[in-house]
């Protein structure tokens, strides 16, 4: 067995053969989600809760469904109005939804490392559904999986990952996956949206776009937040589409059949231009959505079946003692 | 009562000397080196273990009053007497804070009764540490207090800083300042590089401690005061701080000892014992100012000891509260500085002890005769692991749990009294 995790807290634990394991499963899946069936049992008897302490409706919806066409019982909690609200730590919560005895806990939070903190308290599988800036491990997974699927292989392409570098756990965990399978990676922003030192963790870095997409198989487009748009790190939103947008004219350095992704929500007009996100020869955008099912299905079958093997060992264990 | 020491390795830091030799207490003061053991004087055999002056640490935080829940001035104190700290130079961030004649009295009171080591106090230098208007630096004076300063607040306004530096001279207080640029550290819990981009965590540059430094010293530069900038942590703040020192004026320099004995790795998967203010430094700057320590340039080290209760440190990184405690730690951890970085015993013991003293104007931190009989023995070598659970201190947040250590204190005395390990009749 090559998968050996108990959690998904990043793709930085993550071995290579780790990340294809995951991948190759997901494509099962794929397949699955698109036949008329669309259910499997592996997660029958399990409970999922979803904690996502950050609002979020994609990830959210993604995680339910995949945990539902794979039988588990599934909870979502929108944690942002509950008792976090009225002063209830995190490790309170925690240990509170572990008394309910979950098998599979999905989190999200909006401090980096608060789900390593909550994975250390409870005694279930959790996944990161995204830490703060830190990782957001299924983001970076589903769109390995598209890339490997549009481009055929996952290995010496040259990835540009263009905007909010600094801000994005997409970013972080995506630049690490496509590390550790022997991608070239490049960042591309303005400086102030480009993390301290990134040139040290070996891609190359670009404040001028089109160098930043001379060649690119792939174009991975980050969003901006608004709130960052109003002179605080860049000038204005009209700006930073002029000089850090995708149209059209700057697609054209990319290689002809670069393919352009998005982990949404778009701000059509300011980082992507509506044409391009809606071009079906270049845009992978809806695909994206699509393996996000079918990799978080992967993800939670794989740590089921590692959980199931711990509770078995310790099973055993005791029945020895006795 | 007189007690005798002999066989003892007297670490001098005034002398710069280290070696065996004997001294005499009587009657709370060193009263003669190398003679003979009087009549009637109570003879310790040192067994070639270390007898050096008790560590003066400058910068404490005890949580009386308003913190107790975290550290009392008694748990305090009994960790400085196990870890040879014998004077605590308490902060003022305490709640409310030490900014009257009467916490301030309230506080020396309480801390005669409750601990056995030496406590003087730094005293706020604005009002309730809010950076708008002077404390009564001249009354607080008269009460006793050593220094003055607002703790890990940054006082922001420049013509309040500037004004309370010129009434400060005018007394002769020494001012402690907090060296950082407040707009850039806002919002960061580490330190900006590869590491906190990778974790994820907002970082601010050294830059700003530097920035803050430059300001701070041109306000001494104008107003001629008497400053000491708590931590100097990286290398960037060095140049500007050997030119101050060179130009004439009258500026030290303090850091504690986590910043010289851990870099921001060791924050490793979001450890809070591991945060700081300001947050771990790269290992270049812990190497810079090891380096800087060696040559005098910063003249103090001091435990920044600043207890945080579970609750405080159990959160996310970046919502987690900063410090760790250190009283009992601090000599073990600066005996890496000997073990690891070949600094001398002497000099250590004039940075823990002889340069805080001589700062605030105390008598303590010497080895000569007529000094106060303050004192530690302990031995540099015995190896141990650190359990945090059996620190003497309330709160147990220590970034050194099950640390290997070397170097353990045997007694601590004040005044020529044991205070450490506690006698029988003291229980």
């Amino acid at each position: 067995m090559t998968f050996t995790q108990t959690h998904l807290l990043g793709i930085e634990p993550l071995h290579p053969a780790e990340i294809t394991a995951i991948l190759d499963l997901s494509e099962d899946y794929v397949a699955l989600n698109r036949s008329a069936e669309k259910h499997a049992e592996v997660l029958a008897g399990m409970t999922q809760i979803n904690m996502f302490f950050e609002a979020s409706t994609r990830t959210q919806a993604s995680f339910e469904l995949a945990g539902k066409r794979l039988g588990a019982d599934v909870m979502s909690m929108a944690m942002a109005q509950s008792s976090l609200k009225k002063g209830e730590t995190l490790i309170d919560t925690a240990l509170t939804l572990n008394a309910m005895h979950p098998d599979l806990l999905v989190v999200r939070h909006s401090s980096s490392g608060a789900v390593n903190l909550l994975a250390e308290k409870v005694n279930c599988a959790v996944l990161n559904a995204g830490d703060g800036r830190h990782e957001h491990p299924t983001q970076a997974l589903l769109d390995a999986l598209t890339i490997r699927r549009k481009k055929g292989r996952l290995h010496r392409l040259t990835v540009a990952i263009c905007g909010d570098i600094a801000h994005s756990r997409v970013a972080r965990s995506n630049l690490i996956l496509l590390g550790k399978m022997e991608n070239r990676v490049r960042l591309v922003g303005p400086p102030t949206l480009m993390p301290a030192q990134a040139a040290a963790f070996g891609v190359e870095v670009f404040d001028d776009m089109r160098a930043g997409l001379e060649g690119a198989d792939v174009v991975m487009m980050l969003r901006l937040q608004r709130e960052r748009m109003d002179g605080g790190f860049v000038p204005s939103e009209r700006e930073y589409f002029q000089r850090f947008g995708l149209d059209a004219e700057k697609l054209a350095y990319a290689k002809e059949d670069a393919i352009v992704m998005h982990p949404g929500p778009m701000n059509r007009g300011i980082e992507i231009d509506g044409a391009i996100a809606d071009d079906i020869n270049r845009s992978v955008i809806q695909e994206q959505v699509e393996m996000g099912v079918a990799v978080r299905m992967a993800c939670m079958d794989l740590l089921a079946q590692n959980l199931r093997k711990t509770r078995e060992r310790a099973r055993l264990r005791e029945v020895n003692h006795a | 009562m007189s007690i005798w020491f002999h066989n003892a390795r007297l670490i001098d830091p005034e002398a710069g000397t280290d070696r065996i030799g004997t001294l005499l207490v009587r009657e709370g003061v060193i009263a003669e080196r190398d003679g003979p053991c009087p009549e009637g004087a109570e003879a310790v055999d040192a067994q070639g273990k270390c007898l050096a002056p008790g560590i003066v640490d400058l910068g404490v935080q005890v949580g009386e009053p308003g913190g107790q829940h975290k550290e009392s001035l008694r748990t305090a104190g009994l960790a400085a007497a196990a870890g040879g700290v014998t004077t605590i130079i308490m902060r003022p961030d305490t709640d409310p804070a030490i900014d009257t004649p009467e916490v301030l009295e309230y506080v020396t009171r309480r801390a005669k009764a409750r601990t056995p080591v030496n406590i003087r106090a730094m005293a706020a230098l604005t009002r309730g540490r809010d950076g708008r208007e002077m404390a009564e630096i001249g009354l607080l004076l008269d009460a006793g207090a050593v220094a003055f300063g607002d703790g890990d607040r940054v006082l922001r306004d420049t013509k309040v800083l500037g004004r309370a530096m010129t009434y400060a001279k005018g007394l002769g207080a020494l001012i402690v300042g907090h060296p950082q640029d407040t707009g850039l550290s806002q919002g960061a819990c580490a330190t900006s590089g590869k590491f906190a981009s990778l974790k994820g965590l907002p970082g601010v540059s050294p830059m700003a401690e530097r920035m803050g430094l430059d300001r701070d010293l041109g306000l001494v530069e104008m107003t001629g005061a008497r400053y000491h900038a708590d931590q100097i942590t990286c290398a960037r703040a060095l140049p500007p701080l050997e030119r101050a020192k060179n130009n004439g004026l009258d500026v030290t320099a303090g850091i504690s000892i986590h910043h010289l004995t851990l870099n921001e790795f060791d924050v490793g998967d979001y450890r809070t014992f591991f945060k700081f203010t300001p947050p771990l430094r790269s290992e270049d700057d812990r190497r810079a100012v090891v380096e800087a320590l060696r040559e005098g340039l910063i003249d103090i080290i001091c435990s920044m000891h600043t207890p945080q209760d579970e609750e405080s440190k159990r959160l996310p990184f970046e919502e987690a509260a900063p410090g760790a405690v250190g009283l009992e730690t601090l000599l073990p951890a600066a005996m890496r500085l000997h073990h690891s970085e070949g600094l001398g015993l002497p000099a250590l013991w004039r940075a823990l002890a002889l340069n805080p003293a001589q700062r605030l104007g105390l008598e303590a931190g010497r080895l000569s005769v007529g000094a106060p009989a303050d004192l530690v023995l302990f031995d540099p070598d015995t190896p141990f692991v650190l359990d945090r659970f059996k620190l003497r201190s309330k709160s147990k947040n220590t970034p050194f749990d099950e640390a290997r250590m070397e170097g353990r204190v045997i007694a601590s005395f004040v005044g020529g009294k044991r205070v450490y390990p506690e006698q029988a009749h003291d229980a």
